[in-house]
């Protein structure tokens, strides 16, 4: 018995130097083996973009057996913190960083643009409706219309399901689908999450919400916007307005492992990625925007 | 002879005895440090709304306008949480309401009615409901009840009720374990004198032992209060998170841990919005805190009478 | 008479229709999580790992992961937890210390587990400057579950009878001797049942997790088991998406077309892992304690 507490206490010990080891030797293994490209990287942010960034990283370290890319979530504002503090390397998000930070720490960093991505607006598919003009589609998500005969559907009441205030897709369907109108407080459903949004538009009758291109499935019926369809080739020529850049920030000008990251996401090696995720690369893109 | 001497040496008894005692006291002391610890880290951010953004404590909770997001020509953020706080009390009363006089229930179940059925069947559930994860709470929630009410009650679904009906299961467990154990310590002789003066079971259970054993339920019904106000994701995936104050259980609103949940990732630390959401993780902290001594105002009840 | 005689009866049988009702609830809700679950519940979903966009992903990792949290918060709690334990009931002495120490028990018990996770994104992942780890998430469960253990061991402790406790001081042994060498002995297998039983609810833990170990899982190289390795699984340095979480994300950003089917799959994996602990540690504590009973006459 006393054998073994003491080979219990024994282990315990051992595991707990280990990992104080571990935690003296610290998160940055540059390792330098002779290959160019080596050393840690780590991207912390927005969750839009981390499917992409996760699958950039996983093709990235598979040409480059020493460098380690870490991409993690927590949302764009953690990102642009992290990269401004200097606890990250690359802040992802899905907004300029003069929304997220004061003025002064947003300067220090550097913007590049890795992709664009597009918004629709999605409806149960009971809906009747095909189309909205931007004013019907401000009226609905400013509580003006809340009966979709008042648009050419049923009779039906309008349900809105909406994101939180400090969601990027939020921000950038305001900015450009609604002209910055500020919507109802307190009448519409609040989803953090894609997936539940998603979810709620096809169960719920008379439910108006928007999603990111990736995202739209079969479950939803997507709307045309002034008569225009929500699809790659229209935002590409600049017909449908409704899209946003996803920002990769380094605080400063990136080097080494980072920049040839960053350059990776953006080459024409991992275009063909971008497209099958449902992303939009920016070299297919015909107009751009500078705000 | 050596051996003895060593045996009754102080060091002899500095190794064998004060040394443990000074390390599990150490780590006694421990918990009061770690418990501090996270006081002042969360306070230090949470009051930071108040010292440098000079948001007065009234406002913020009192308040019902909520636009962190607002600009500076109209007039700066607003952070009153007031709808955040009556939607957290809100559910939670109602999941109180739903579960206590079941878990009570269960509880008399459990230790008068048939303690065999109880230690073989009802204790091994509670412990299953106990070790059940509050994502899966909040995914079958979503899956199965939110259609479930849509379809019976009118509402979206997403409302106050499925809100307290899944944190009602989900502090279940707790009630009825903390009463059993209250119910269990009540001496059997009361039981044995109440039904040999020919009370009936229930009359005993009803008049003697549910008397005597209700600061330890009371005490149970706290601990779940506690419980149902912390809990995050759960919550977050079945109320709809409706910034208002709801007006019927089919309504949608929202509460604190939500609102922290949705919005943390996306604003940056030290702005007044990210500050106003650390403010609401300090009320919380101040709220466990005081149905702790709740819980102990009604122990020391429970003794003195 | 009569009436209070029906009224009993009435109770009786409104109590075990309440009674039938929870372990049915309880029924239909783990069979309705199992029978949804059911086309994922195989070794492939099991092992392998999430795959972009493509049906077909499993849960590897994150099952690693989830172990592998519990596992070195569990490292780092037991040791304290049970030192905090022995203390309360062998040495400490009615008065404010022990009051205060007491209250602190509670206090940490009560705090909602988003605040705890709060707490780690801004100590461990923000200060340390290690950013999401695995180690972070681990730290962070760990004052999650400090109170559990040490109440626990506390109560096992306790609950060893005195005369074991006597029959060593009269033998000459010293208090922390008889503790050490009598006592947790004695106590071992309620303490290991506890123990068990906290790791089966850290392992469906979610909210205190997802601002410490992070939302995503890192390529991880199963061949490499140097813990210093970047790839290797073992490394604590590095975020570590637990299975809770992931259910979390994959309603939130899941882009696969089988979403929903990886939800249902790892939901009803989550709970066969939460009985399969539940049934090791009676189990254990059923052999521990025949074993020790077995010695000990």
């Amino acid at each position: 018995m006393n054998k073994l507490i003491k080979s219990i206490t024994l282990s315990m010990v051992l595991a707990i130097s280990l990992t104080a080891a571990l935690a003296g030797c610290g998160t940055k293994n540059e390792t330098d083996t002779g290959s160019d490209i080596s050393g840690s990287v780590t991207a912390v942010g927005s969750s839009a973009l981390q499917p992409l960034a996760e699958k950039a990283a996983q093709m990235f370290m598979d040409k480059n057996k020493d460098a380690n890319i870490q991409v993690q979530g927590g949302g764009s504002g953690t990102g642009l913190k992290q990269v401004s503090e200097g606890g990250a390397d690359i802040g992802n998000s899905d907004v300029y960083a003069a929304e997220k930070l004061p003025e002064d720490k947003a300067k220090a960093l550097v913007d590049h643009k890795v992709c664009v991505v597009g918004f629709a607006t999605v409806v149960n598919p009971k809906i009747k409706v095909d189309n909205l003009t931007k004013q019907q589609l401000i009226d609905i998500f400013s509580g003006k219309i809340t009966n979709w005969k008042d648009v050419g559907g049923d009779d039906m009441k309008v349900v809105i399901i909406n994101r939180p205030s400090s969601s990027g897709t939020r921000a950038t369907f305001k900015k450009y689908a609604l002209d910055g109108a500020e919507e109802a407080e307190g009448k519409a459903l609040t989803e953090d999450q894609s997936g539940t949004v998603k979810k709620a538009v096809a169960e719920t009758d008379g439910a108006i919400s928007y999603l990111a291109l990736s995202y739209i499935d079969k479950s939803v019926k997507t709307l045309k916007y002034e008569g225009v369809e929500a699809t790659v080739e229209n935002i590409t020529s600049g017909k449908y307005p409704i899209w946003s850049y996803e920002h990769m920030y380094t605080k400063g000008k990136p080097t080494g492992a980072v920049k040839a990251f960053i350059d990776y996401m953006t080459s024409s090696d991992f275009t063909s990625s971008i497209s099958e995720m449902g992303y939009i690369p920016n070299s297919d893109m015909k107009i751009s925007r500078d705000k | 002879m050596l051996k003895e001497k060593y045996k009754n040496s102080k060091l002899y008894y500095l190794e064998h005895e004060l040394l443990g005692k000074y390390t599990v006291t150490f780590f006694g002391i421990f918990l009061i440090i770690l418990t501090i610890c996270l006081v002042t880290f969360i306070a230090t951010k949470g009051l930071a709304t108040f010292f440098n953004n000079h948001y007065s404590p009234i406002e913020f909770l009192f308040s019902t306008v909520w636009k962190p997001d607002r600009g500076v020509s109209k007039g700066g953020p607003a952070i009153g949480t007031l709808i955040f706080i009556v939607g957290s009390v809100s559910v939670s009363l109602l999941a109180l309401i739903i579960s206590t006089p079941l878990s009570v229930s269960i509880a008399i179940f459990m230790t008068e009615i048939s303690p065999k059925l109880g230690k073989k069947l009802l204790q091994p559930a509670i412990e299953v409901f106990t070790g059940i994860p509050s994502v899966v709470y909040g995914w079958v929630g979503l899956s199965v009840l939110v259609p479930l009410i849509r379809a019976n009650f009118g509402g979206l679904g997403f409302s106050l009720l499925a809100g307290s009906l899944v944190l009602s299961i989900m502090i279940f467990p707790t009630i009825a374990s903390v009463s059993a154990d209250a119910i269990r310590a009540i001496s059997r002789d009361y039981y044995e004198a109440s039904l040999s003066i020919g009370a009936t079971r229930w009359q005993t259970i009803w008049k003697i032992i549910l008397p005597s054993a209700m600061p330890g339920i009371l005490t149970g019904v706290v601990l779940g209060l506690a419980r149902a106000f912390g809990e995050a994701l759960a919550v977050q995936m079945v109320l709809g998170n409706t910034i208002r104050i709801p007006h019927s259980i089919v309504d949608s609103t929202v509460n604190m841990t939500s609102i922290i949940t949705m919005d943390m990732g996306n604003t940056a630390m030290g702005t007044v919005w990210n500050n106003a959401l650390w403010s609401m993780a300090l009320l919380l902290l101040i709220m466990s805190f005081l149905f702790i001594i709740l819980i102990h105002k009604i122990g020391k009840k429970g003794v003195s009478k | 008479m009569l009436k209070s005689k029906t009224a009993d009866r009435l109770a009786t049988v409104v109590l075990y229709i309440i009674a039938s009702g929870i372990i049915l609830l309880l029924l239909s809700f783990v069979g309705y999580l199992l029978y949804q679950g059911r086309e994922r519940l195989n070794l492939h979903f099991i092992i392998s790992s999430p795959v972009f966009m493509k049906e077909g992903g499993g849960i590897g990792p994150q099952l690693f992961n989830s172990l592998y949290i519990v596992f070195l918060s569990m490292i780092i709690t037991v040791p304290i937890g049970l030192a905090a334990g022995v203390y309360l009931s062998e040495y400490s002495k009615p008065g404010k210390v022990t009051d205060i120490i007491r209250f602190c028990i509670e206090a940490l018990a009560s705090l909602p587990s988003i605040v705890i996770g709060l707490f780690g994104l801004l100590v461990f992942v923000s200060m340390t400057g290690w950013g999401y780890t695995l180690f972070s998430g681990a730290l962070a469960v760990a004052v999650l579950n400090l109170p559990v253990i040490t109440r626990i061991s506390e109560d096992a402790i306790r609950n060893v009878p005195d005369t074991v406790k006597e029959a060593s001081l009269a033998m000459g042994a010293t208090h922390w001797q008889t503790i050490y060498k009598v006592i947790i002995p004695t106590a071992l297998p309620a303490l290991v049942t506890g123990l068990i039983m906290t790791s089966g609810r850290v392992f469906g833990e979610a909210a205190a997790l997802l601002y410490t170990a992070g939302m995503s899982s890192p390529n991880l190289n199963f061949d490499d088991w140097n813990p210093f390795h970047i790839r290797s699984p073992l490394n604590p340095f590095r975020p570590a998406e637990t299975l809770a979480v992931y259910i979390w994300k994959v309603n939130s950003e899941g882009l696969a077309p089988d979403a929903r089917q990886i939800a249902d799959g790892a939901s009803a994996i989550l709970i066969i892992f939460v009985f399969i602990f539940n049934i090791v540690s009676r189990f254990l504590g059923r052999v521990l304690s025949t074993k020790f009973a077995g010695r000990k006459n």
